[in-house]
């Protein structure tokens, strides 16, 4: 029983660091640009793909590198040619906008390579257990969660300490004024855009070790990430990272004592919320509207 | 509410010939089993128009005519689904009373969830409303024993209507069928057009319009905006149910948020600022689905892309541009 659990919150962790990335790139987006992409996991998919081309030629590790980048660049093209016409317009708009996007790519991609699964190869030194007594935990996992917290703790510093992070903060709060000091932000939004599709990038190629690659991969982890927002407060990303930890976990142990409902039981967290603290766990007051 | 899509606020809202628009469109719903098949079209197609367009003419009660955007709109489609198809397999064997339960499921679950959101706007809203409706999904979709699962919800049929002197068998024919569902869709949006019409829907119009200032007049928004909210909810519900009587069948992908995003561009497609454009853009939608769908299996990306040119070119609508002053 004891293993049974360890298994499941193991699980639910790393599940968890999945909806953390996704909804931290989204979250971003969210804040800053007040743009829903519904493209997120498409975006993830699209990751995950560039790895499966280039570790060929450049290994697992350049591909962990180089494709995150590539989904960020994917992004930020995207941002400037299509998404920033629709700022100024009603929300509707950019949401129809990547809504359609997340249709294309998916479509392409099943294009592109097939409608079924792929298998990614991952090092032979990460796909080992780290013990007979933990055989259900293998390097990979390890260094999945490594790499998540070295991601998170990033993206943290980077927000807190460089000129540009600062910027997103304070634009966040009050674009008007941030433009009206000086700051690019039309370019500033673009960046962003490209950092949150790096977030989700990364999360492809990590996913597609562990489960291979298809062309709605990301399609489960976008709900779950618009919950980890809403659960976490919309507004505070430090409430985005609790809430994706929060409703991995408690689904993954949900799994032990009532399998059917552990994906019910991310909904009836976010209701629970929504009736109890309706900001959000550690969403600040007015953030919301 | 935006600058580029209301340019003139007050003009916005009255099309220039309304009883023109309302008249053309009523002779060609009436007359579709004469010219549809002369077109190559199947009546069954004219239904699925009919049913769509209703569930996006409820949406647009709430996205053009109160300012919030839902975008869960598939989650009440679906209950009105599962509830009229529930009622005819296990219940009675009454199309009325399957239509009733529909409305009242979907209705009801609007009516208990809108207090939780009535607060938020803009994209927020969106994102509760889509995240809610996915929870009806995964009901229907995990409780086999009673939904049928991933299969949908089958082994029910729609019954012949008994009006207590004539019985009308609405069963096999597709045109009498075609003409029941034009009666249910004339009553709901005869409804529509009074309510938007009442004291009730200007106060609607005006909350889109300025929120703020409605609130200064003492308007209780979260009130208006809940009923609103409840009221197209239970409408949207109807379509649904009109929906399985249709097919016959009620799919857990009618309950997809995909299908709330399809919801959304019919609207945006058609003008979601006129009255009629919501059914215009269900009947581009739908034709136009329906074509790309027999001619290539990529038929995902060329929706996708209909989605991006009409947001990026088209962002007034079809109706929209038809209106008074310059189409943008």
């Amino acid at each position: 029983m004891l293993q049974l659990v360890l298994f499941n919150v193991t699980n639910g962790l790393i599940i968890g660091a999945f909806y953390v990335l996704m909804a931290l790139g989204l979250s971003l987006i969210l804040n800053l640009s007040n743009v829903i992409n519904f493209a997120h996991g498409n975006f993830l998919a699209l990751g995950g793909y560039f790895a499966y081309v280039l570790t060929p030629y450049i290994g697992f590790w350049g591909a962990l590198l180089v494709s995150p980048i590539l989904t960020a660049v994917f992004g930020f093209i995207i941002e400037r040619l299509m998404i920033r016409r629709v700022y100024m317009r009603d929300p509707v708009y950019s949401l129809l906008l990547t809504f359609g996007f997340a249709f294309i790519i998916q479509d392409v991609c099943r294009y592109i390579w097939g409608p079924n699964g792929l298998p990614m190869s991952i090092p032979d030194s990460l796909a080992t257990p780290l013990s007979a007594d933990l055989f259900f935990i293998t390097w990979y996992r390890i260094f999945m969660v490594a790499i998540v917290i070295g991601a998170v703790t990033g993206l943290f510093l980077f927000l807190r300490h460089t000129r540009v992070g600062i910027r997103i903060r304070a634009g966040t709060l009050d674009l008007d004024t941030v433009s009206v000091l000086g700051v690019n932000v039309g370019m500033l939004r673009s960046f962003n855009f490209a950092v949150g599709s790096l977030l989700a990038g990364l999360a492809g190629v990590l996913a597609a070790g562990q489960i291979g690659l298809n062309p709605n991969m990301g399609d489960d982890l976008l709900m779950p990430s618009f919950i980890a927002i809403i659960v976490g407060g919309v507004g505070s990303l430090t409430g985005t990272l609790f809430g994706g930890l929060l409703i991995g976990v408690a689904g993954a142990l949900t799994t032990v004592f009532w399998p059917a409902a552990s994906e019910a039981v991310i909904y009836v967290i976010m209701l629970v919320v929504l009736i109890l603290r309706p900001r959000g766990l550690m969403g600040e007051e007015g953030m919301m509207t | 509410m935006s600058t580029t899509t209301v340019t003139v606020t007050t003009a916005a809202t009255a099309q220039p010939r309304p009883w023109l628009t309302t008249a053309i469109i009523w002779a060609l719903l009436l007359t579709v089993p004469l010219w549809l098949p002369m077109l190559g079209g199947y009546t069954a197609l004219a239904g699925r128009v009919l049913v769509l367009g209703l569930a996006a003419m409820s949406f647009n009660l709430l996205l053009g005519f109160t300012g919030v955007m839902s975008f869960g709109h598939a989650a009440y489609f679906g209950l009105g689904a599962y509830g009229a198809g529930l009622t005819l397999k296990y219940l009675t064997a009454s199309t009325p009373l399957a239509i009733v339960a529909g409305v009242l499921l979907g209705g009801l679950a609007g009516t208990l969830f809108g207090p939780l959101i009535v607060r938020r706007r803009g994209v927020y809203f969106a994102m509760v409303t889509v995240a809610f409706g996915q929870i009806a999904f995964y009901v229907a979709y995990s409780w086999d024993s009673l939904t049928g699962g991933y299969d949908g919800l089958r082994g029910f049929s729609r019954a012949p209507l008994d009006l207590g002197f004539i019985t009308v068998d609405i069963t096999n024919n597709a045109t009498t069928f075609y003409y029941f569902l034009l009666i249910v869709f004339g009553i709901a949006t005869g409804l529509q057009a009074l309510l938007l019409a009442s004291p009730f829907g200007r106060t609607l119009v005006a909350i889109r319009e300025n929120e703020r200032r409605a609130r200064f007049l003492g308007i209780p928004i979260e009130r208006h905006i809940w009923m609103s909210f409840s009221i197209s909810c239970a409408f949207t519900a109807l379509a649904g149910a009109l929906y399985a009587l249709l097919n016959n069948f009620a799919d857990p992908m009618g309950l997809h948020y995909s299908l709330s995003g399809e919801i959304v561009i019919m609207t945006v497609m058609g003008g979601m600022r006129a009255f009629w454009g919501p059914l215009v853009g269900a009947a581009l939608f739908v034709v136009l689905q329906d074509y790309i769908s027999s001619m290539t299996v990529n038929w995902m990306s060329f929706v996708g892309l209909i989605f991006v040119l009409v947001v990026l070119f088209f962002p007034r609508g079809l109706l929209g541009m038809l209106q008074k002053g310059t189409g943008k």
